[in-house]
């Protein structure tokens, strides 16, 4: 029924379009250009809107499939236990149905892989949980990570997705941001290659750490990349945002990323950079 | 000091106007100072402060976070909210110490990073994550002493060191409580309810092994009862001192490593 698609598109649409658990067969609306798209067409598409070209966010398993070469994929510490170093009420009931809808153990998948031929480790976070905040088990996965790759003299690439540091942990969030630059300072002290690639969004502490120190860093077209949210900075001033404040093509301006890359080409991309 | 003071009664004191600032600590504990300006790239950002410093015949480089106490001097210093050209003042500052093996010694206060759309512009992400990476390779030993505000990000862009100590009264954290109660209660004035949960205090932070070592205060610090704290600060400094004197460059930076590894 033409009013059954409708409802189905107004109820849900956001939260589909913002990750990739897209059932078959419906129609979705686009919450940057309100145009009524069939899905298929969507996840056809690299996740991006036929109509208008929004990217729109994928989850870590889908970005995964269209980086890796197919079945490469071995995941590295799948399962943290749970911290909660401030005790914060009802932190951990929130994070038990989070990974219940979600179907993800954190914000962050680790492991190592393989892109048209060579090794790498490589990281994708989601959005999806908590908005990729960081807290210690992201902290934690990553920098194993980055020490596993070092160990087993990997080029390292991780997609950077993030609302900035978990709130609800606190200090302990802040000191995540040290011990990821840490463990790279040491991977690039045995001279490996760490690409980062930029996803919509990245801002807070994740880009005033490991996001912004890549050998190379990418970026996806649009993707907002930012220190402090837009809202603080608009408080701060007093005024509005200049357009295209902190997006990916104004970090290029400004000479702080090197590329931004289209979805379809990210793994032609990557494969040239890890074999140079 | 009574330890009935609330978390919210210590982040009023951090912030108070009469709290002493880095170069009233850097002008009680060294013999000499010698500020050096710039960060060779396009500016000097007065929010941060550094140079060469001695006590006795050791020398040292000094960088502090620096507040201003009236309008005039808040606009030369911004508060204390650097920008990138002072995290990169900063690492200049400290590379240089590495060169000529001297111990760093920074004092963390801030509300935080700058959030203006030029630190956006001049990459204060970037800013802070170069300091990150970069301070933890040093190697030479490094101090902090968060004597005020220890704002997030901002703070702890001066804060990958070998040990970092605490006055009674500073905080040190993930965001400030106006903040915290925003995003996670989405009512800013519940800011001193979040200011209990959130452990920012120096007690709490030592409690989880975030810092070593906390200074008490019998009162609020001012300008003018600063001296008993200071000579504590400058002996602790001389004992930090003359502890890695005897250890290797490589043993400096692992431990270091290990140091916030465990965090």
């Amino acid at each position: 029924m033409l009013k059954d698609m409708f409802k189905k598109t107004s109820s849900q649409s956001k939260k589909m379009l913002n990750s990739a658990q897209i059932p078959d067969g419906l129609f979705q609306k686009c919450v940057k250009c309100n145009e009524i798209l069939y899905a298929e067409d969507v996840v056809s598409n690299y996740y991006i809107c036929p109509n208008c070209g929004s990217y729109f966010r994928i989850s870590p398993r889908e970005r995964l499939s269209m980086v890796l070469d197919k079945g490469s994929f071995i995941e590295w510490n799948e399962e943290l236990p749970i911290s909660d170093p401030l005790n914060f009420p009802g932190y951990k009931q929130k994070l038990k149905h989070v990974k219940t809808v979600t179907n993800l153990d954190e914000a962050v998948i680790t492991g190592e892989g393989i892109i048209n031929g060579t090794n790498v480790a490589i990281g994708v976070m989601s959005s999806d949980f908590l908005m990729g905040s960081m807290g210690e088990v992201v902290g934690e996965k990553i920098t194993r990570l980055i020490e596993g790759a070092t160990e087993k003299k990997l080029p390292l690439i991780i997609f950077c997705c993030s609302g900035g540091a978990r709130m609800q942990e606190g200090i302990v969030s802040l000191m995540q941001m040290a011990k990821t630059s840490q463990a790279l300072k040491k991977h690039d002290g045995e001279g490996l290659l760490y690409v980062a690639v930029l996803t919509d969004p990245t801002t807070g502490g994740v880009m005033a750490s490991f996001a912004m120190l890549g050998d190379v860093i990418l970026a996806e077209p649009g993707a907002l990349i930012g220190f402090a949210g837009p809202r603080v900075i608009e408080q701060t001033i007093g005024q509005k945002l200049p357009e295209g404040f902190q997006r990916a093509e104004f970090l290029l301006e400004h000479g702080f990323i090197d590329k931004i890359v289209k979805r379809s080409k990210l793994k032609q991309t990557l494969s040239i950079l890890i074999k140079s | 000091m009574s330890s009935e003071l609330t978390a919210w009664d210590r982040v009023q004191i951090a912030r108070g106007k009469e709290r002493p600032t880095s170069l009233d600590y850097i002008g009680a504990i060294f013999n000499k100072f010698m500020e050096l300006h710039g960060d060779r790239l396009c500016r000097d950002d007065g929010a941060i402060v550094g140079g060469l410093a001695a006590i006795d015949d050791v020398s040292f480089t000094v960088i502090g976070q620096q507040k201003g106490r009236n309008l005039k001097e808040n606009k030369k210093r911004n508060y204390g909210m650097p920008c990138p050209e002072g995290y990169r003042k900063a690492l200049r500052l400290m590379k240089q110490a590495e060169k000529f093996n001297r111990p760093i010694i920074c004092f963390i206060d801030t509300p935080g990073a700058y959030c203006g759309i030029e630190a956006e512009e001049r990459g204060q992400g970037e800013a802070i994550a170069r300091n990150l990476f970069e301070m933890s390779g040093l190697k030479v030993p490094i101090l902090s002493i968060v004597i005020g505000e220890g704002g997030s990000g901002g703070a702890l862009a001066l804060g990958v060191s070998n040990e970092v100590w605490m006055l009674e009264n500073s905080t040190y954290s993930i965001l400030s409580p106006e903040g915290f109660a925003s995003i996670l209660w989405k009512d800013s004035k519940r800011a001193n309810e979040a200011a209990e949960v959130m452990k920012i205090t120096a007690d709490d932070l030592k409690n989880m092994k975030i810092i070593e070592h906390v200074f008490p205060e019998t009162e609020p610090l001012c300008v003018e009862n600063i001296d008993m704290v200071a000579a504590s600060i400058r002996d602790g400094i001389i004992a930090f001192v003359t502890r890695y004197k005897e250890k290797s460059k490589e043993e400096i930076v692992a431990e270091r490593y290990k140091r916030f590894r465990n965090m």
